[in-house]
């Protein structure tokens, strides 16, 4: 009997919190995942950065000057910050709002009145309206700064071209509500695109394009009609607007924001003279 | 108001821990001279500078990062709990399990009644009871019980033919071909106060453990 628990006893002082851990990395199921160690020299921890998906954005060291708050305020991380959220309060919105003229505002109303946490809409409203300031003040910063200057010029296209999918986000997702607000800003909103040179039927130009007498660029073939779907704010309407609004624009945006980020620091990192 | 104190009450969960998270990391690098907020950065690096006068210490910083960390993670679970709570709807659009089906009257012997197929998934048949031969009305969900297709009553051959797999069931709901493997299910069925048939899609009756003699799945006329 003594023998059995001075077996015992000799079992589990062998036993200890570091020996577990040290046997877990040293399974298989560990070592798929986390196919080095850890990372206990500069080197390693450089080659983290460059071997992570999730990391290999971002840089693998950050000057002192890179975290000065009065020098970027922040605003482009806030501005991805607030993409993150709107995302994912869109996805989650994205359940209960049904893109057609019987359901849409119904569940608009709907999410506002009787699915739990009526917030949530709320929460994506405000924060695009956020994410559009944050993106003037961002643009604002970078050209108060002259970060625009080469070798940075390339990557102040891209965030130009940012901007304007934010604005049209904002606008397309204006319209899913679906209420006379709604409606009569994107009817507004919409007919300036008639006004387009050569592809609006209003627009300069857009008289030359015809063959003989028939005339090319009309009212059920310009420019507004492409964005609406129709001659007036309908059905095709608001359904194209909610697949640019939740698929189009974001993945236009999320493939220009990747460039935009990469583009940092192939042009010597964030907000240092270089 | 309820709501609102509600969506109040809920954005603060989630946006407070996050608000003290950042204040506490932001003070705390600013105290240690890892950060500053009038723009001077001191060069070489923190580690090997000699520490600011009144700076805060070194363990004392870790302790400040584990309130901000705590903070953080109290955010993420509250997120976490209201994403989820968000994905069980308070109202649903669905028609009612309880519905009232006419007059008892309206039915012709014989017949299956297709009536209610569509927006309750019931078929009412008035006949004879197979097992106990007592006439009246019964109930029959619509639902194949191979593997949850919607049959067709086929007037013709006097059957219900399930367009899936093929199975097929007579119309008291006994199955006599194809892959399934035990009768159509009834439903409650009584009399409303007013006369109407009742039925109550909540309790269902299955043939083989013998709930068919069950009162409430036949309504004896």
């Amino acid at each position: 009997m003594a023998k059995i628990i001075q077996l015992i006893k000799d079992r589990f002082q062998s036993v200890s919190p570091a020996k577990i851990g040290q046997a877990i990395q040293q399974t298989q199921l560990y070592r798929s995942v986390f196919r080095v160690g850890v990372p206990d020299t500069d080197r390693k921890r450089m080659l983290v950065m460059l071997g992570s998906v999730f990391l290999h954005l971002h840089p693998v060291k950050v000057r002192k000057s890179g975290i000065r708050m009065r020098y970027t305020w922040c605003m482009g991380g806030i501005t991805f910050f607030l993409f993150l959220v709107l995302t994912f309060t869109g996805l989650l919105l994205m359940f209960y709002y049904r893109p057609t003229l019987e359901y849409a505002y119904a569940d608009i109303i709907d999410l506002r009145e009787q699915v739990p946490l009526g917030i949530m809409r709320e929460i994506h409203r405000w924060g695009a309206h956020a994410m559009v300031i944050a993106v003037w003040l961002h643009m604002f910063r970078v050209f108060m700064t002259g970060s625009y200057k080469p070798p940075r010029e390339f990557n102040w296209n891209v965030g130009v071209i940012l901007l304007v999918l934010t604005l049209l986000l904002s606008f397309t997702g204006y319209l899913l509500p679906w209420d006379q607000l709604a409606m009569w800003a994107i009817t507004v909103g919409s007919n300036m695109a008639r006004a387009t040179p050569i592809a609006g039927h209003e627009g300069p130009l857009a008289s030359m394009v015809r063959l003989g007498d028939i005339s090319l660029v009309n009212n059920a073939s310009d420019a507004r009609f492409a964005l609406l779907g129709g001659r007036f704010v309908g059905e095709g309407a608001l359904l194209r607007f909610y697949v640019l609004h939740c698929v189009g624009l974001p993945l236009v945006a999320g493939f220009l924001m990747a460039i935009h980020f990469w583009r940092i620091r192939r042009d010597g990192g964030i907000s240092g003279p270089l | 108001m309820g709501p609102v104190l509600l969506a109040i009450a809920t954005s603060a969960a989630i946006l407070l821990p996050v608000v003290i998270f950042v204040v506490v990391i932001t003070v705390a690098m600013v105290k240690r001279g890892e950060m500053s907020m009038r723009g001077e950065v001191h060069e070489p690096s923190v580690a090997t500078a000699p520490a600011k006068a009144g700076a805060v210490p070194r363990r004392a910083f870790l302790s400040w990062m584990g309130v901000a960390w705590t903070a953080f993670a109290a955010s993420m679970v509250a997120t976490a709990t209201a994403t989820g709570r968000f994905m069980f709807p308070n109202v649903l659009f669905e028609p009612p399990t309880t519905f009232k089906a006419g007059s008892p009257d309206e039915l012709q012997t014989g017949q299956v009644d297709e009536r209610f197929k569509q927006k309750f998934g019931v078929w009412l048949v008035k006949d004879n009871d197979v097992q106990t031969g007592a006439f009246g009305i019964y109930a029959l969900s619509t639902v194949c019980t191979h593997l949850g297709c919607t049959p067709d009553w086929l007037p013709s051959a006097q059957k219900f033919k399930c367009p899936c797999h093929g199975s097929g069931y007579y119309k008291n709901g006994i199955n006599f071909e194809g892959p399934t493997p035990r009768p159509l299910e009834r439903f409650a069925i009584s009399r409303a106060d007013d006369g109407q048939i009742l039925v109550d899609k909540s309790a269902k009756f299955q043939y083989e453990k013998g709930q068919w003699a069950d009162p409430r799945s036949f309504l004896k006329l």
